[in-house]
This record gives structure tokens, sequence and C-alpha cells, in this order.
């Protein structure tokens, strides 16, 4: 990486501070936004949930949502993407002799600093509703970089879907999408408890690797089940991500470079 | 680039994209510090010989030089030598006009200190500095289109793209418009500007390329486009139709034209004539002494619509097959 690749990046990741800057209140919806997916299934449905193998439901559910967050920060990726795109300011961009890597560098920055940002505000809501985590300082930081990892991985099937959809309408239907793909997972519910093929479905979730993989490493109640796929969590927490940057990161980047076309 | 070198050539330039010819064999040369419309209906091939030049699209065959440099071989070269105000709002809206110019100034590698002594500069000359910190997405359209042009003029580029700069705006936001870029060309700046409004390529314009269909079909100044529709046209108005055929001779004894066009339901009638001078008192004399009383008489340069439609053969409207008749 350049100098100029790295101060341009620096400079279109400041843009997108400003941005926050300007829009407190966007900001502070899209990190209520999990804290109240996180609250509602706590203390709305909570009460009715039993932890497979026993435990607290808490210690199950608040880092299932932590999983769940990272991968809905996709949307908001998707959506910076296709608004830049339609404004005509990646025009400007291109037609400038700045490091064509910039743009998408970036994002990336902004969107896994936000994502971090996001996390950090939800550990403190659970940490406030009394979950706690019961391994070592390390392997809560491993857990952290886990989460990020996947995240990162969303990233760049967020601006791939971005690129591809290009209008910002098109974002909607990957919102609504999302919401099957997100509870067909282990985030609030066993596998177990699932009808046997979308149980099975649900354990290969990528997100359900990296919820089983961090609840093991917070020490809490992992729900483990028995599958390969639940035994080898912390690998497939790896894996899933990077199987899914190794696809999406290439595309992603030549479709970028396909605007000229 | 020696100063006699062309600001812009561009050779049998050739894009489709997936079904549609949008270009077809431009050839385009424009000369350093003139101001070059590029005048074309709706798919003719502007927008898409703009980004061409502009770097943001490759074209399938033929050459392009921007400033000396290769559209293709040398990209960067280019880009530092360029403005480009696009038809889209160009800049970022959620910011304001300071920080987009900042932001923009850095993305050119100016520097923090260099990029913010540049935008006070600019926005000062543009008369945007009240502007504040006002979001650009709350801004006039008038308002905006100076910022993108001053967004365009962070390097002081030698050449700068216009593409259709002035569309959507009102009648005093144009104004401001084309009062930017006249002072832009009495600076040296070359421009290339690609409208739909022939006022617009006659008012800035040096020289004036008519495309159609990928293709250039004219290319010369406004008055050597109009000149091709036969020279300038009298036209009078009588006070009694039923003096029309008698009129329509006179003035063709008067004026030497081959042909008088009349218009019964408007008492007119029209005539091409290449003396102006004489055809206006060859006109009035003949008429005053054939006892025949005209309302008005005027004598009119083609304009640049008519040019235009007589060479692009576009579906002509209602006016201008009336007026087909009166030649």
């Amino acid at each position: 990486m350049t100098t100029a690749t790295l101060v341009d990046s620096w400079t279109m990741t400041r843009r997108g501070l400003a941005h926050w800057a300007r829009q407190p209140v966007q900001v502070a919806v899209q990190l209520v936004f999990p804290v109240m997916m996180l609250l509602m299934f706590a203390y709305f449905l909570g009460g009715g949930m039993t932890v497979p193998g026993g435990g607290d439901y808490k210690d199950y559910l608040v880092p299932g949502t932590f999983a769940l967050t990272m991968v809905f920060g996709l949307e908001g990726t998707m959506l910076a993407i296709t608004q830049d795109l339609n404004k005509g300011v990646i025009d400007r961009f291109r037609s400038m002799p700045m490091a064509r890597s910039a743009v998408l560098v970036g994002r990336s920055v902004l969107d896994m600093l936000q994502s971090a940002f996001g996390l950090l505000v939800l550990l403190g809501v659970g940490l406030a509703m009394g979950w706690r985590w019961h391994g070592g300082f390390g392997d809560a930081l491993l857990a952290v970089a886990l989460l990020l990892w996947l995240r990162f991985a969303m990233l760049w099937l967020g601006i791939f879907l971005g690129m591809a959809a290009g209008r910002p309408e098109m974002v909607q239907v990957v919102q609504i999408l999302v919401w099957p793909l997100g509870f067909l997972s282990n985030v609030f519910a066993s596998p177990e408890t699932m009808p046997g093929w979308l149980g099975a479905l649900a354990v290969w979730n990528p997100m359900s690797a990296t919820a089983t993989a961090i609840r093991d490493l917070f020490g809490g109640p992992g729900g483990g089940g028995g599958s390969w796929a639940a035994d080898h969590a912390q690998l497939l927490a790896v894996c899933w991500p990077l199987a899914l940057i190794a696809v999406f990161l290439p595309v992603a980047v030549r479709r970028y470079g396909r605007l000229s076309r | 680039m020696a100063d006699s070198d062309p600001a812009i050539v561009v050779e049998g330039l050739r894009k489709t994209y997936r079904d549609k010819q949008a270009l077809a064999g431009l050839d385009l040369t424009v000369p350093q510090g003139t101001v070059h419309a590029v005048l074309g209906p709706n798919g003719a091939g502007k927008t898409t010989c703009v980004r061409i030049l502009a770097t943001l699209l490759r074209p399938d065959g033929g050459r392009a030089e921007v400033a000396g440099y290769d559209v293709l071989r040398d990209p960067d070269e280019v880009r530092y030598r360029i403005g480009l105000v696009g038809q889209h709002a160009a800049v970022d809206e959620e910011l304001s006009g300071r920080q987009n110019l900042e932001m923009f100034g850095r993305l050119y590698h100016l520097g923090g200190r260099r990029a913010a002594a540049r935008a006070d500069e600019l926005l000062e000359r543009f008369g945007l500095e009240e502007t504040g910190t006002k979001a650009v997405g709350r801004y006039s359209g008038g308002m905006r289109r100076r910022l993108h042009l001053a967004a365009s003029l962070i390097m002081r580029p030698r050449i700068l793209f216009l593409d259709e700069p002035t569309t959507g705006l009102d009648p005093r936001g144009r104004t401001e418009v084309w009062n930017a870029v006249r002072s832009l060309v009495d600076g040296g700046t070359t421009v290339l500007l690609t409208t739909q409004y022939l006022e617009e390529a006659d008012q800035l314009a040096d020289r004036v390329c008519v495309i159609d269909g990928g293709r250039a079909i004219a290319d010369g100044t406004a008055d050597q486009l109009k000149a091709r529709l036969g020279g300038d046209r009298i036209e009078v108005v009588l006070r009694d139709a039923g003096q029309l055929p008698a009129a329509a001779s006179v003035v063709g004894r008067a004026t030497g034209a081959a042909e008088v066009g009349t218009d019964p339901d408007r008492r007119r009638l029209g005539a091409r004539v290449t003396d102006r001078v004489a055809a206006l008192t060859e006109t009035v004399r003949a008429l005053a002494a054939a006892g025949i009383e005209a309302e008005d008489i005027v004598l009119r340069r083609p304009t640049l619509d008519e040019v235009f439609l007589h060479l692009t053969g576009e579906p002509a409207t209602t006016k201008t097959a009336e007026e087909e008749t009166l030649v």
C-alpha cells in the first residue's frame, strides 16, 4: 500500500466521520437498534426460553446478539454503497487522481469502526443486564476479534451486494431477507428445538459458528448439541468469514473497477 | 504541450453499451483556450463522450487525448489537468460546501492546510462564503451548480468538461453559471460543454460540434453553421392578408430571393436573403411603391435551433414545419 493510498483512504474515512457528526440521531438509532433487540429477547421472550444443557438464557442470548449485530451491519454497508453510487459523488472521485482503492478502504475502516463501537455499547448493555463472561480476558478479546472478523466478511458481501443492486430501494429486499437468515441460526434458540432439516441448516449458518465459538470463549452455555459444526465452532468461525472474504472481496473490487465499462 | 497543440483530440471514438451504440467513430479537435460546445439530441452520445474524456469510461475503439495525454495510458496525468461538472450532483450532499472542497483538495494531495486555503478562495470567488455549515443538500440549484464548478477548479485545470451544466436550472441559475464560465474562459481555460440548449452554445461557445447517432455531423462557429441554412431571413407582416400574393412577388423581385413563403393566417411572408441591408432597404422601398402597407418588417439570423433541426432531421415541431413552408 503506497502513501497516497493511506492518505486518500484516511480522507475518505474522515468523510464518513463528518457524516456521523452531522447525523447524530441516525448514528444513535443504529446503535440503539441491536440494544432494543437484545432487551426484547431478554425480557419479552427470555422468560419462556430454556438453554439446552442448562444455564442462564442471558449468557446464551447476549453473545448471540453480538453475532447477529455483526451480520446486520451488512445492511448499513450496502446502503452506504448504493447511496454513493447514485449520488454521482463516486464519479467525481473516479475523475480525480486519487488512489483507486481509497473509496472502498475508507468504507471498510468506517464500517469496522462503527461496528466496533456498536459492539462496545452492546457489551455495556449486556453487562448492565447482568450478563458476565466467565473466561479469561484474553479469551474475551479473541471473541471480539472473531466477531469483527465476521463483520469484515459481511462488509465485503455488503459492498458487493450494494454494487450489484445499484439502487438504494434494493437494500430493502436484503433488509427483509436478513431476518429469516439471521433467525435460522443458534442466535436466539438452539437448533435442536427446530424441525430436523431446519436445525441442520441453522447449525451450519456462519453466524451460528461465530456465536457458538464466542459463547465458549466467554465461558457461557454453548448449547453444544454434539454436531461436527458445533464441536469445531472456532475453526468454522475463522473459516466461514475467510471463505466469504475470499469470494466477495475480489469480486467487489473487480466490480468497482468495472464501473468504467 | 506546446501552445499550438490542441487541448483535446478525439479520433474515431467508439463505444457500445450492450446493444446500443453510443459513439460510432466520433472525431473532435478542440484548440487550447476555446469553448467548444457539443450539441446534440438526447442519446446522441454527448455524455458518453465526456465520460470517456474524463477517464470515467473506457472506449471500445479509437483514441482520445486530453492535455496531450492518452486517456487510457495516462489517466492520472489527465485527471490532474481536468475538471468535470457532470449532470448529477457530484458532490457530497450531506457535507457543507467547505467540507466538500477541503475533502477534494486533500484527494488532489494538496495537504490539509493548502486544501483549506483553496476552499476559502473558491468559496469567496463563487459567492458561497456565507453558506457556512449548511449541508449542500439544502442549497438552491444555482448555488449547488456553482459549488460543482468550484470543486472542479481546485487544481486550476487547463481543461474543463461541463456536461449539461445548466440542465434543470431556472434562468437566474443559468445566468450565474454562464457568467462563471465566461470568467474562466477569460483566464485561458479550455472548456468542452455539452448542451441541449442551443442558446447556451450560442452564448458561450467559440465553436459548435453537432453530434447525432454518436458521430459529428457538423463542426464550426455558430455563424458558420447558421450560414449553412442559406443566410438571413426577412419577414414581413401585412395589414391585409389579401395583399400577400402581390407582396410576395414584390419582395421576391426586391430581394432576388428564389422563393418567398407565405402564411395567410398570420398575414406574413418570409424569404432567405444574402445581403442584409440591401434586402431591407429594397423591400421597404418596393412595398411602399406598390402601395402595400406593412405592419412589421424584421430581418433575423437563423437560430441555432433551425440549424440543429436542419442538420439532425429531428422530428420537427409544428413551429418548424410551418417555417419550412414559409421559406
